[in-house]
This record gives structure tokens, sequence and C-alpha cells, in this order.
């Protein structure tokens, strides 16, 4: 047999030998494929914050981890801790000197949010000073050292490096939208290069917050089905009005295919390509004629050197946001060709909501998970086919069927797509 | 080296500071000893920041619309990116910006301090806050400036304004974000995972929200101006003096810019980062095991230290630098945030900047005559060591030289 431990480049096999997730769903593998298979949706009305006047009032919170005191960044790190617990032990990988490669995450950039600058104001108050200043005397205080070094930007991902004992530098990414994928990628890049056997890939977000969610809202990009927040988020459909902003954490050991095989590991699957390119459109939109999007998708099949038809399940970006699915219908049209006609395409997003910076690791957790357990999770809500988009997005119920290869898409705001191409073991 | 096809050239260098803008500015204020370093100490009483020169953006960011949806960050950002792509001959070129990645070192966006001081007081006046906040922050935040905020949008903004977009990647995590996005590039060429890379960060310095992000853990120097050297009064934890800049390179695959006949300023030959725990002393000891890792010949060593003044990391570089002659090495010592502030992200790479530029006139800069650390350096200049120690987190050293 010719050597399968390297690819058609030459390149050492990427293997992926653990997987773990939290999203609105649940906690871990089983109980988010459970319901994810059976078509639940996690979204609910927010109960974090009170939500009365606002334009959305839902969002997939993730209610199953609990971190005391709360904040964005607490959550954050509570729920790619989870999810990375859980990916270490099924790779069975020796960690008792840690883990033994670096750690890629992507998370949401930090940013103090209105209790901190309230719990600041506050204690400024005899300074005599408004705004800015009055924050500022009292960080002079020294008595928000916490605070610090929990709202650095390299605050989560050096929590993660510290509990996981992860090796060097850990990398902390964004690339909006597609940072889980890219998470994903520079751990692939960096067994191909030889430089490490083993690493540790994670997207993280929790984001449903005040502002956030405000912010999201001005920009026209919520779905504002508030009435029944389980069939807000419609990827596909004719009326889908947005996305649904959701929180969660998707991590992944990625692994030489050899050294996998030399310590007898299972092997969940591999990442045979990855592909990026940028748009140089527009912030918030991507070119008319898809060719960023379009590229990233060919680059991801000439990165596995893959032929078009060897896709046979599509995880969609599938926001559920107008502009989002029709460009990807668009793009997948224009390069898998006629192939799209038999390929399913769903959206996992229609019921996990959009987990944002986690969304690229979460949906390739899922992806293995298509590939690993046969089935084909739904895209719920599709009540209203969009004529112009006539994809089979397996609506509504699980389907049963053979997946060897999946292309999962990941899209951002700022013009950074990503996509990469999973393969079975 | 190995494969000196593979080496990585710098190519293109795009500089923006409180010195002014172009590399032939940086050299010719850097090249004169004891020039005062550019400095407001008043706006921001008791901090000083270094403010940006005088900049003409449309320069390098034609459209005003272009402009509207940025920050003065994004701003400084993508006008040093498009200075470093017209550096190295790339600039305009359709094709061979289609090839181009893109590395980005970002923090945040920023924020409207007018915005958040307005809600803060109404929150101070009304028991009902969440409901306030609400009722005042639609209509307050303006849409497009959420994109400002949104820490890839520098990337997004170099993309859609320069048109780089084979690939697109931004590296979090402060100081630590300079030195990925620089480890990661230099890796990625060596490994013929890409021919030809923009990377860099930007740090707009005059900005309340910025400076409150780093006080929260006491790292501003809020005494009368020092060095960085010079910070470790009594009484004092030292600190930062942030400074405006933006700093992009190019850098290149030795073959692909020898393809499009391309000179470089340097070779960058090695990258190597660390994360200690900075327990006492161990920052210190990361730098020195990264140094053997090195393994630079012994002899005269010129060092561009991206010291930022906070302590107790700057005395552990000091250790650090101090005990190279242990290694045989000659240091002369030229702390570069003494002139132009802590760039954060965009430190270490404005140190590689300095140092390719140096290596390209093949002179050194002077000492800073205050410092007691810093030595004249007489020897002909043909390596630079660039020290990166983040002011929480993260070790790094890169080294370049002159390509032969």
């Amino acid at each position: 047999m010719a050597n399968d431990l390297t690819d058609t480049k030459g390149r050492p096999v990427v293997a992926v030998t653990g997987l773990g997730v939290v999203t609105s769903l649940g906690r871990g593998k089983e109980e988010n494929w459970a319901r994810l298979t059976a078509g639940h949706s996690g979204i609910k009305t927010i109960a974090r914050f009170p939500t009365e006047g606002l334009r959305t009032t839902m969002a997939g919170t993730c209610d199953c981890i609990t971190c005391e005191p709360y904040s964005a960044p607490a959550l954050t790190m509570a729920m790619a801790g989870v999810a990375a617990e859980e990916a270490i032990a099924e790779s069975r990988i020796d960690v008792a000197a840690g883990f033994p490669g670096p750690l890629y995450v992507a998370t949401p950039p930090a940013e103090l949010e209105w209790p901190q600058r309230r719990a600041l104001y506050e204690r400024g108050a005899d300074a005599g000073a408004t705004g800015y200043r009055r924050l500022l005397s009292a960080a002079r205080t020294g008595a928000f050292r916490d605070m610090a070094r929990l709202f650095q930007f390299a605050s989560v991902a050096d929590h993660l490096a510290d509990r996981f004992a992860t090796a060097g530098l850990p990398i902390s990414v964004s690339t909006a939208c597609a940072s889980g994928a890219t998470a994903i990628q520079l751990g692939v890049e960096a067994i191909r290069r030889g430089e490490t056997a083993v690493a540790l890939s994670i997207g993280t977000d929790s984001s449903v917050q005040l502002e956030a969610l405000i912010r999201f809202s001005l920009l026209s990009a919520l779905s504002t089905r508030n009435e029944v927040p389980q069939k807000a988020s419609r990827p596909f459909s004719k009326d889908r009005d947005g996305f649904v902003m959701a929180e969660g954490a998707g991590a992944l050991v990625l692994e030489s295919l050899e050294h996998a095989r030399a310590r007898g590991a299972a092997i969940l699957g591999v990442v045979r390509g990855c592909g990026e390119m940028a748009d140089d459109f527009h912030r918030t939109r991507s070119k008319p004629d898809g060719t960023a999007i379009i590229g990233a998708i060919r680059n991801a099949l000439l990165d596995a050197d893959a032929r078009p038809e060897e896709v046979d399940y599509v995880n969609a970006h599938g926001t559920s946001t107008p502009e989002n699915d029709k460009m990807e219908y668009i793009s997948l049209r224009a390069v898998l060709g006629d192939h799209l006609a038999v390929t399913p395409v769903s959206s996992n997003k229609s019921m996990i909501g959009h987990t944002l910076s986690a969304a690229g690791a979460i949906e390739a957790v899922f992806s293995l998970m298509t590939i690993g357990r046969s089935t084909i999770p739904p895209t719920i809500n599709y009540d209203t086919p969009d004529q112009e988009i006539p994809l089979d997005v397996v609506p509504g119920q699980a389907r049963a069927k053979r997946v060897r290869t999946v292309l999962s898409n990941s899209f951002g705001f700022g013009g950074q797509n990503v996509c990469l191409l999973l393969g079975a073991p | 080296m190995e494969d000196s096809s593979t080496d990585v050239w710098v190519t293109g260098i795009g500089l923006v500071s409180s010195l002014g803008e172009g590399n032939a500015t940086h050299l010719e204020a850097l090249s004169e000893a004891g020039r005062a370093p550019i400095l407001n100490e008043t706006t921001y009483r008791p901090y000083t920041v270094h403010p940006l020169a005088p900049v003409d953006f449309n320069r390098q960011i034609p459209k005003k619309s272009d402009q509207r949806q940025m920050e003065p960050w994004q701003r400084i950002g993508v006008y040093a990116a498009g200075k470093a792509l017209e550096d190295a001959g790339i600039a305009k070129d359709l094709a061979l910006l289609q090839k181009t990645n893109l590395v980005v070192a970002a923090g945040s966006g920023e924020r409207d301090a007018s915005v958040d001081a307005k809600v803060l007081e109404t929150i101070g006046s009304r028991a009902d806050t969440d409901v306030l906040a609400k009722e005042i922050l639609p209509g307050a935040l303006r849409p497009t400036l959420f994109l400002a905020q949104l820490s890839n949008l520098l990337a997004g903004n170099i993309s859609i304004v320069h048109n780089v977009t084979a690939s697109s990647r931004t590296f979090m995590g402060e100081e630590m974000a300079g030195i990925s996005a620089i480890e990661n590039t230099f890796r990625r060429i060596r490994g013929g995972q890409g021919d030809v890379f923009l990377v860099g960060g930007a740090l707009n310095a005059e900005r309340e929200d910025l400076l409150l992000g780093y006080e929260l853990g006491r790292n501003l120097w809020s005494r009368p101006f020092r060095a960085v050297w010079e910070r470790r009064e009594p009484g004092s934890e030292g600190g930062l003096v942030p400074g405006s800049m933006g700093a992009f390179l190019v850098l290149e695959q030795r073959r692909h810019a020898e393809a499009r006949g391309r000179k470089p300023y340097a070779r960058l030959t090695q990258v190597v980062s660390d994360r200690s725990r900075r327990r006492p002393g161990e920052a210190a000891e990361a730098m020195g095991r990264l140094i053997r890792r090195m393994a630079p010949g012994p002899g005269p060593l010129a060092v561009l230290s991206g010291a930022c003044g906070v302590e107790p990391v700057t005395s552990d570089e000091r250790t650090f630098l101090e005990d190279l002659p242990r290694l045989g090495l000659e240091p002369a010592i030229r702390a570069y945030g003494s002139r132009l502030g802590h760039g954060v992200e965009a430190h270490f790479p404005a140190g590689i900047a300095l140092a390719a530029l140096a290596l390209g006139e093949r002179r050194f800069y002077p000492p800073c005559p205050s410092s007691g650390i810093e030595k004249p350096f007489s020897s002909s200049l043909d390596r630079v060591l660039v020290t990166g120690l983040g002011h929480w987190r993260g070790e790094a050293l890169a080294l370049l030289d002159r390509p032969s």
C-alpha cells in the first residue's frame, strides 16, 4: 500500500482524534447530536438582560454553562474549557506533561461591557471628574486588576493555555464569523509544516450582550421574529429575515495521521483541505458575482486535490440573512455545478443560531459527526422554500446517508471567507 | 540556512508614527541622537501619549466614503499598509495583490467616548439602568462604526482599499498579536505556504478607551516622561507610554522576490516565541531559552528592544540583555519605544521594520544618552536582534541579517 500518511501533495495527512462542543442545545457531543438530529431549536427569549423595547429579543444563549461572577469573557472561557476537555478526553492523548501541542483559539474581541463601565464609574465618583476621566481615576486605584486580566485580548487564550498546559505562545485569532475555521486552518498548517504532531483548535463566543445585540440590530442583520424564537432562524427560506445571535464553543484535537496511528488513536476524520479568499468589495456584503466565496470554496477543493463531485454534503454557512443565503447558493452553484442538485446542503444555524467566532469550529465538529454517524442534520423552519435558491436543504428531518466528504463554509463580516473540506478517516 | 530559496525577505516597509511618515523620515529622526520624543502630555493628564504626526490620509485612502467607515486606528493601519505595498512595488498590481496574503495584528476598535460618557452620566441619575441603556444606545451608536470596532475590520478595510485578497487573518492578544502575526507569516513562507505577505498592525494611542484598558492593570506611565529604561523609579511600577503608529511589512519568499526583480532591505532569519506565566524571573528565563534556541554566533549584536517600561517585565528584559555577554554576544541595545512609544499590537512589527531599515542602510541607530544601558555601536551592521516582551504575556525574539 502506498504511503497514506501523506496527501497527494506530500504533506502529512491531518487527522481529527477528538471533538468537543457546547451550544444552546446543550453540553457535549451526545446531547447536541441528539437534539440536532431531532430538529430541536436552542433559540429562546433572552433572559440574561431585559429586552423590552429592542427589535430583537431572542438568542441562542448557552444556559447550560454557568460562571460566577458572570461576564462575557468568563463565559467564553468556560464554554471553551468544557469543549476542549471533551475533545482531549476523546482523543485519549497523553496530557500528563500538558497538552503536547500549540493552541489556536478563535475568540471574540475583548471589550468592557456596561456592567464593568458602571462599576468603574461608581468607584470614581469622588474624583469630581466625568466620563472617561472618572473611569480612569477609578482604574488608577489598582482595584480593577482582576478586570484587566479578564478583558485583555489575550485573556481567553491565556486562560486556556494555563488550564490545558498547551505548548508555546497561545494564538488568538479573529476573522469574524470565519474565525473558528481559521483556528482549525492554523492547526492544520502547523502540522503540515511538520512543526508539531498535535494541535488544539477551539472556537468560542459569548457575544450575547446588550450592546452587541443592539449593534448587530442596527446593521439590520438580525431576525426580528421574536414571537416564536424557535422559528426565527430559517436559512434558505423565502421569508428569512436575518440571523439569530448565539453562543457556544467547539474544539478539535488535530493530529498527524502518523502520530495518531502510532499511538493507536481512533481517527474521527481528516481535514482534507482549507481554502480562503478575502473580499475587497464591501464591509458587510460580498461581491455581487461571488468571486471571493467561490474562490474560497475552490481553494479548499484545490488544497485537498478534490473534485467537486466528491462533496457528499455541504454544511452551509447558512446564516438566514437574505444576502448570505443567496450568495452562498450562487457560489455553490458556480463551483459544484450540476452536482449541487444531488448534494444535500443543510444549516446547523437553523437550530443553534449563529455562534459567530465559534461557528466554524462548532460546525466542523458537527460535520465530522455527520461523517461518523452517517446522518445529516436537517435545516429546520424551511416552511417557505425560496424559488431562487433551489437547494436540497434536508428540510425538517435528519437524513440517513453515507457521507465521506463534507464542505463546511464560513463567511465573515469584513470579507474573510474560509472553507474546510472534511473527510472520512 | 538550509534552503535559501525559501528565505524570508523584507521587501517593503510602511511606517507612520509620531515621528512622521515614511522610511526616510523615520531613519532621519532616529539617527539623530538626543532628539526629543514627540509627546502629548496634556490632553490625557496624568498620562502621556505619542500622538500621530499629521498625515494626509487621502494619499493612501482616496475615497472619503472609505475614510468615513473607519476609526483612526484603521486609517493609520490602512495608510501604513498602503505605504508598504507601494514600497514593495505591489500597490495597484492586481495580479500580484490577488496572491498577496494579509496578516494583521489588531486590538479593539474604538469607542465613542462622548457617547459612553453620556450613557454613564444618565445611568448614574436613573434607577432603571438597563432600560435606559437601551433607550440611549440605539440612538447613540452609529451602525457603521460597529464595524470600525471589530478587530478583523482593519484587515477588511485593507482588502477593500488596497485589494489584497489571497487570504486574511487577524491575530489578537496585545503584543502577542504582533508576535503571532510575524512568526506565523515567517513559518508560512519558510514552509512554502505562501510567497508574499503584507503583515503588520496599528495603534491609535490618542484614545481614552484604550488608556482605560491598560490602566485597569496599572500599566500606564503617569509621571513626567522618561525613556523606557528610566521608569524604574522608587514607588513606581513603571509603565508604558502608548504611541500612535502603523507598521506594515511586505515579507516575501526570496525566490518570489528575485523573480520580480526586487531587492530586500533585510532577511528575516529566525522568529521564536514562548509564553511564560510571569512568576518572578520567568520572563528572563524564557528569553534566555529563546536566545539559546536561536544560537546567534558570537560577536557584536545590534539589539532593537521592544521594552515597554512596565515593571517587572522591563527589569526582566534588562536581566536577559545583561546576560548576553555570557553567550559571547556584545549587545548594543536600543529601546525603540523610548522614541516611538509603545505600539502594543504594532510594536513587534515596528521593531522588525526599524531593524530592516537599519540593515538596508548598514547603519545602526544611536543610543539614548540617558539610558545607562544603551552603548555606542561602531561595528559594521550585519545583523539585528529584535526583542518582544509583552507587558503582560508573551516573549519573542527575531533575528534579521543582510542577505548574501
